[in-house]
């Protein structure tokens, strides 16, 4: 993780560490931390509390997103202290809805000038963000709103499992992990098991991620927390609703990251401090799927 | 077992309206709890749908955010978020959804994105997320929100999800909002003028304390009725399945 975080990560970067609650790379926030990264755009749907420790922390400039807050619980504090106070700086924001951030990546992947959506009719989105634009179908009288791509410097997409040449499975909830690595021009992968290639041919429907466009491949079980792997680890929702008093007091919040993410080196370390009783009670009980017969063409 | 606070009431209120429907987009916060709340009781062929990109989710326990584990084991489909909103949301087969929101005006419009001024807000909230396009696309809204002066104003200071505009919205759009369900009454929208009016009363609320509660004087329907109190059997669901360390249900 280090090395590719150093090799791919640029200060001034746009980076999007995405995953729709599920999949969420908190190991490789907490790297871009160690490693004091500056002035990146941060762009992800759901900032949630991953980019409220990197924003707390002081690597980012300006966020892309379409909600902000610590899900099931309440607010990112450390967020809203630098938009509503400017506390300790201020902190740009270019906001859309989630269809409209989808369709940003729909766009950057596909090499679109931009995605159509019906959204945003009636909205003060448009007027406080005037990249969100209302435009005539060519093929009659209706209007849609038009969202600009968006292609960033650097994805970095956890899944299930991926072989070393980089082609990744997952299952879950997709989130954006395809349309995101598809979008940037450097992808990291990071998985929780490397597998043989065999596996995953045995089963391509899984694979959203072909090793074609993927920059490194970084081997990190249990990088989610408090985040979660479907079929690994559950999500920590105790760490969730902890966050919502340490983040509330910027004091606190200094100490936790000091305690769990500057003084460690790595993210094994990370894993260790969380303690095997806690891994233990994230651990599910097993649910396998039955398996499909590809068949046999030779 | 102890009586509803006015939350769980809400909830309650809320699950029992979805009796009959098929299709629900499910939000975070209160909505999820109520279709759950349905599904276990009124509604027990309600098809879950939620942005994350799952339908026909079955989640064993209350998903504490709305992408929790539990709402893909067992469920009859994951896809990707773009598939969600473009072809079950736009593509016109979510029948109901449930929005909330920080403030909501008298045709339903509903701000979650700042209080005060965008550039320099008094309290920043977390924005549309999907709110914006289910506003726009389902078929029909439901609204569940606590009411207050300060969360039923005469002007929202921010609209991100339209409701029924200043009184009448665009044909080919979905219905819109058409019930509020509040800790103290519930509301439907006057098809001419498509303003708010008051429907129910909650047990031990007054017509007065719902004027109070409101920053515009409110409408009344003709036949205003005091919703059913919540069964034993709904409050037990809600307690003891759905939020037994009382997140959502006990705060209000």
């Amino acid at each position: 993780m280090s090395a590719a975080v150093a090799d791919l990560v640029r200060d001034g970067d746009v980076v999007a560490i995405e995953g729709f609650t599920h999949l969420i790379c908190f190991a490789a926030g907490h790297e871009i931390i160690r490693q004091r990264k500056r002035d990146l755009t941060l762009a992800r749907l759901t900032p949630d509390v991953v980019y409220d420790q990197m924003i707390a922390a002081g690597v980012c400039k300006k966020l892309v997103f379409s909600w902000m807050g610590n899900p099931g619980v309440g607010s990112l504090h450390a967020i809203r202290r630098r938009v509503e106070r400017a506390d300790p700086a201020p902190l740009e924001l270019e906001e859309y809805s989630h269809f409209g951030m989808v369709g940003r990546y729909m766009a950057g992947a596909s090499k679109l000038p931009f995605w159509p959506l019906r959204s945003y009719y009636e909205s003060d989105l448009p007027t406080v963000n005037p990249r969100i634009i209302e435009i005539s179908s060519p093929y009659g009288d209706e209007t849609v709103y038009a969202v600009p791509p968006l292609n960033p410097d650097v994805a970095i997409v956890h899944v299930q499992r991926a072989s070393s040449g980089g082609d990744a499975q997952v299952w879950g909830l997709l989130g954006c992990q395809k349309e995101v690595a598809f979008a940037a021009d450097r992808v990291v992968v990071v998985c929780e098991e490397l597998v043989d290639d065999a596996v995953v041919r045995s089963d391509p429907n899984r694979t959203v991620i072909p090793g074609l466009i993927v920059d490194a491949v970084v081997v990190e079980p249990r990088a989610c927390h408090p985040s979660y792997a479907q079929g690994y680890y559950d999500r920590d929702n105790r760490f969730y609703v902890e966050w919502d008093k340490i983040a509330r007091d910027s004091a606190r919040l200094s100490e936790w990251l000091d305690d769990w993410v500057y003084s460690l080196s790595s993210h094994q370390d990370y894993v260790a401090k969380l303690g095997e009783e806690r891994w233990a009670q994230l651990t599910p009980t097993e649910r396998w799927s039955q398996p499909v017969n590809y068949g046999r063409y030779d | 077992m102890e009586g509803a606070t006015p939350t769980e009431t809400m909830i309650v209120a809320s699950a029992r309206h979805l009796a009959g429907e098929r299709v629900c987009f499910v939000g975070i916060g209160p909505p999820n709890i109520a279709c759950n709340l349905a599904r276990r009781t009124v509604a027990p062929d309600l098809e879950l749908v939620y942005e994350a990109g799952v339908f026909g989710a079955v989640p064993e326990r209350l998903p504490l955010s709305i992408g929790d584990p539990s709402l893909v084991t067992g469920a009859t489909s994951v896809c990707s978020m773009f598939e969600l909103f473009a072809y079950y949301l736009q593509g016109g087969l979510v029948d109901v959804a449930f929005l909330s929101g920080s403030q909501i005006d008298r045709f339903g419009n509903l701000n979650t994105t700042v209080i005060g001024d965008y550039s320099s807000p008094k309290v920043r909230l977390p924005g549309s997320g999907g709110a914006c396009e289910i506003a726009i696309n389902a078929h029909k809204v439901f609204v569940i929100m606590p009411q207050s002066t300060r969360t039923f104003v005469e002007k929202i200071d921010f609209r991100t999800s339209p409701g029924h505009l200043t009184g009448k919205r665009p044909a080919h759009w979905g219905a819109g909002p058409s019930v509020v369900v509040t800790g103290l009454g519930m509301y439907e929208f006057d098809d001419d003028s498509g303003e708010m009016c008051l429907t129910n009363l909650h047990p031990g609320v007054s017509l007065d304390d719902v004027q109070q509660a409101t920053s515009w004087e409110l409408r009344v329907g003709d036949h205003v009725s005091e919703t059913p109190a919540p069964t034993e059997q709904e409050l037990r669901v809600m307690r003891e399945q759905l939020d037994p360390q009382g997140i959502y249900t006990r705060g209000g």
